[in-house]
């Protein structure tokens, strides 16, 4: 993903590049992220679309923010998950805040679903690209709403390119190369809730063993059709004694 | 326009092909999206129906490719509404051109194949390159599984030479089942060696009758 | 209105020898006429009625609504010419969501009240501009709790425990003084607003009407909204049931 670049933390304070690049007089450009969030998981489960993070924030290497909510709910149908910039998420969320505060004013029992939340972002994020000044994110959006073939399911994503598809398991930042793997071969479209926590779990454990940036605190959230419902953060058990952890070059054997 | 980075580009792969014949026209597309070694999905469309006889398949940059089939299924409502009628393929691919050349210095990373038949029945395909220069052709392929697959095209279709005077018919000499079962085939054979093409081939079939849509399993590796 | 006609009442920048704005006072005109409004500040929030007359029987029901959300925790409704009450609407709309953008939190509803007056009274004050045909009701719910502002054509605005406006208002605010407000939960206030609109309503002389009711408070999340349909059928139903027993009388 290309948001993750700064994998050495040199952007974060002594390099001597701006961040924005000023682009004639009056305007600046991103030209990379401050301060960024890791992976989202999302699936879909038997009663709707469960999402998961972590809560935190980092600045290059170093851990800015240890409890941000990386996942919101957006109106009454849809959950969005944010990885990469988190200035530029919260913009966002200012965004889809103006159209479901249109929504409720015009109080004539019409709601935006997940499906338009997604395709809004979708173009949101294209236009900014377009711009060559992006929101430099990755978005989940997942949802459950009264469609015309009954309750209907949605997860989706889009990126800071604007590129967008659905899918039934969706993995964003590292969790794109540690997670996916493990949601393929075990994700099922009648899972559990409980189920469905516990292969979030694995995935989240996965990354929390991997992925640098990433911190043991962990938010689950889960829409249905009954609305969404953000849980609070929460720690995951680890086990750090692994043989391959203490000593990782003892099973290596090669011929250098 | 000049310190644009390589960012604001993606390829997500995937091989779209055309078969014209003398009554119908397949265009046919895996369903894979890619961005280097992932796989972001194993089931995403490449195909739009843009009218009732004339759909489009593209490969390249995934959001420039959505961007410009809403794009054209806009301008084609347009055209309805001011001309009484659905766009004939030979509009829209002239369409298609105008619209790509448009972006000339900010182009749609995009690369089109054009399907359908014309005013007079007749299959037709129309092939592209991302800037908008176009070509009418019995076949194509494009994308990237392209330079496994028109070879092979060539040597089964036998097209006649462009060079030929009187110009001869560029439409294939096969019958819809066997362009359809040849369509199946290449590809096949292009998710062998290209990691941007396989999961699923969806092939749209266009004749007088109307349009339909069909699927196959392709390798998953 | 003897003065008409003295050559004092063309413009809102001329003042009569009396020290009158004629143009202001007719655009109250405009809003004694309209199907009476009401509002009342009741224990848990507000509750805003609308006697909405229908004009014709072709008229989709549902549809020129005065009642009108402005943000997530006021509402506005409209006594007079309703196009007018919509710019006011708007106007309201756009201060709220500034004021939210700027300072993070809702706008406070006195805040509001106050804004939309300024604006209101803007128009007076210029002879290229025509003041407001219509007054407006305005209720909220913030951290201070239920407000009630009442805002008239001149810009004037006061904070009411129960306000109303056009025709039936003199009846209105009669009966609305003889509620217990300060015990009257939102649930029991839209029976009471309903048996008000119902009772003003002058069944020989206008035509049909709608009953538009809306709420903020503690059983709608603090969130402005239309009363919900069974609510309003039962409400409706009682008020029917009142006259009925005012007429065996």
């Amino acid at each position: 993903m290309a948001w993750q670049q700064p994998m050495d933390g040199s952007h974060a304070s002594g390099s001597k590049a701006a961040a924005a690049v000023a682009d004639g007089p009056g305007t600046q450009r991103t030209q990379y992220p401050y301060v960024t969030g890791s992976s989202i998981i999302a699936l879909k489960y038997k009663d709707g679309v469960i999402m998961a993070s972590d809560t935190g924030a980092s600045y290059g290497s170093t851990l800015r923010y240890k409890s941000v909510e990386r996942i919101k709910a957006v109106g009454k149908h849809s959950l969005i998950g944010a990885s990469g910039e988190f200035s530029d998420f919260q913009e966002i969320l200012r965004y889809l805040d103006e159209l479901t505060l249109s929504d409720h004013m015009w109080d004539d029992g019409n709601s935006l679903g997940p499906k338009e939340v997604h395709s809004y972002l979708t173009r949101v994020m294209y236009n900014r690209r377009n711009k060559f000044d992006p929101l430099w994110n990755s978005l989940v959006i997942g949802g459950v709403k009264k469609g015309p073939k009954g309750e209907e399911k949605y997860l989706g994503m889009v990126n800071m390119i604007g590129t967008h598809f659905e899918e039934n398991h969706i993995a964003t930042g590292f969790g794109n190369h540690m997670a996916i793997p493990i949601l393929r071969t075990e994700w099922r479209e009648d899972m559990t809730f409980e189920e469905a926590v516990k292969l979030v779990e694995k995935c989240l454990l996965v990354l929390l063993y991997r992925d640098r940036s990433s911190i043991n605190k962990f938010q689950i959230a889960k829409i249905t059709t009954e609305g969404a419902t953000i849980y609070p953060p929460y720690s995951l058990k680890t086990y750090w004694g692994f043989a391959a952890f203490e000593n990782p070059a003892q099973g290596a054997v090669g011929s250098w | 326009m000049s310190r644009r980075g390589d960012w604001v580009y993606e390829n997500n792969g995937g091989t779209c092909v055309a078969i014209a014949g003398a009554d119908y026209c397949v265009v046919a597309a895996d369903t894979r999206l890619s961005v280097g070694y992932n796989i972001l999905t194993r089931d995403h469309s490449k195909i739009c129906e843009l009218a009732d006889k004339c759909a489009l398949a593209s490969s390249g940059f995934q959001g420039d490719i959505k961007a410009l089939h809403k794009n054209l299924a806009a301008r084609e409502l347009l055209y309805q509404h001011q001309h009484n009628k659905r766009m004939s393929c030979p509009a829209m691919a002239q369409l298609l051109s105008n619209t790509l050349y448009y972006k000339r210095f900010f182009p749609y990373y995009a690369f089109n194949v054009l399907g359908g038949l014309d005013s007079e029945g007749k299959g037709c395909v129309f092939t592209y390159d991302a800037v908008g220069s176009y070509e009418r052709t019995g076949y194509s392929a494009q994308g990237t599984g392209s330079a496994l697959i028109m070879p092979v095209l060539d040597n089964q279709l036998k097209s006649p030479s462009p060079l030929l005077l009187p110009a001869r018919d560029a439409v294939t000499p096969l019958s819809e089942t066997e362009a359809v079962d040849l369509v199946k085939d290449v590809f096949a054979s292009a998710t062998e060696r290209d990691i941007y093409t396989g999961d699923k081939l969806e092939i749209v079939v266009i004749n007088k009758a109307g349009t339909k849509r069909e699927y196959i399993d392709l390798r998953k590796d | 209105m003897s003065s008409i006609g003295t050559g004092y009442d063309l413009s809102v920048t001329t003042f009569s020898p009396d020290g009158r704005v004629f143009q202001v006072e007719y655009a109250g005109k405009a809003v004694d006429n309209s199907g009476t409004v009401v509002g009342i500040k009741c224990k848990d929030g507000i509750v805003l009625g609308v006697e909405k007359l229908v004009t014709s029987k072709m008229i989709l029901k549902g549809s020129n609504r005065r009642l009108h959300s402005v943000h997530r925790h006021s509402g506005l409704a409209v006594a007079g010419l309703a196009a007018d009450g919509r710019q006011i609407v708007s106007r309201a709309k756009s201060e709220a969501a500034s004021y939210e953008k700027v300072y993070g939190e809702p706008m406070p509803v006195k805040e509001l009240a106050d804004r939309v007056a300024s604006y209101v009274h803007l128009c007076t004050l210029y002879w290229w501009l025509r003041p407001f045909g219509c007054g407006v009701i305005l209720g909220g719910y913030d951290r201070d709790g239920p407000q009630l502002y009442m805002i008239e054509p001149s810009g004037l605005s006061y904070k009411y425990f129960g306000a109303a406006l056009g025709k039936g208002r003199q009846a209105a605010k009669t009966e609305i003084e003889k509620l217990n407000l300060s015990e009257l939960t939102c649930r029991e206030g839209i029976v009471e607003v309903a048996k008000i609109i119902y009772g003003v309503h002058d069944e020989a002389k206008d035509k049909d009407f709608e009953l538009e009711l809306s709420w903020v408070c503690d059983e709608s999340k603090r969130q402005h909204e239309k009363v919900p349909d069974d609510l309003v059928e039962q409400a409706k139903a009682a008020a029917q049931a009142a006259l009925e027993e005012m007429d065996a009388d």
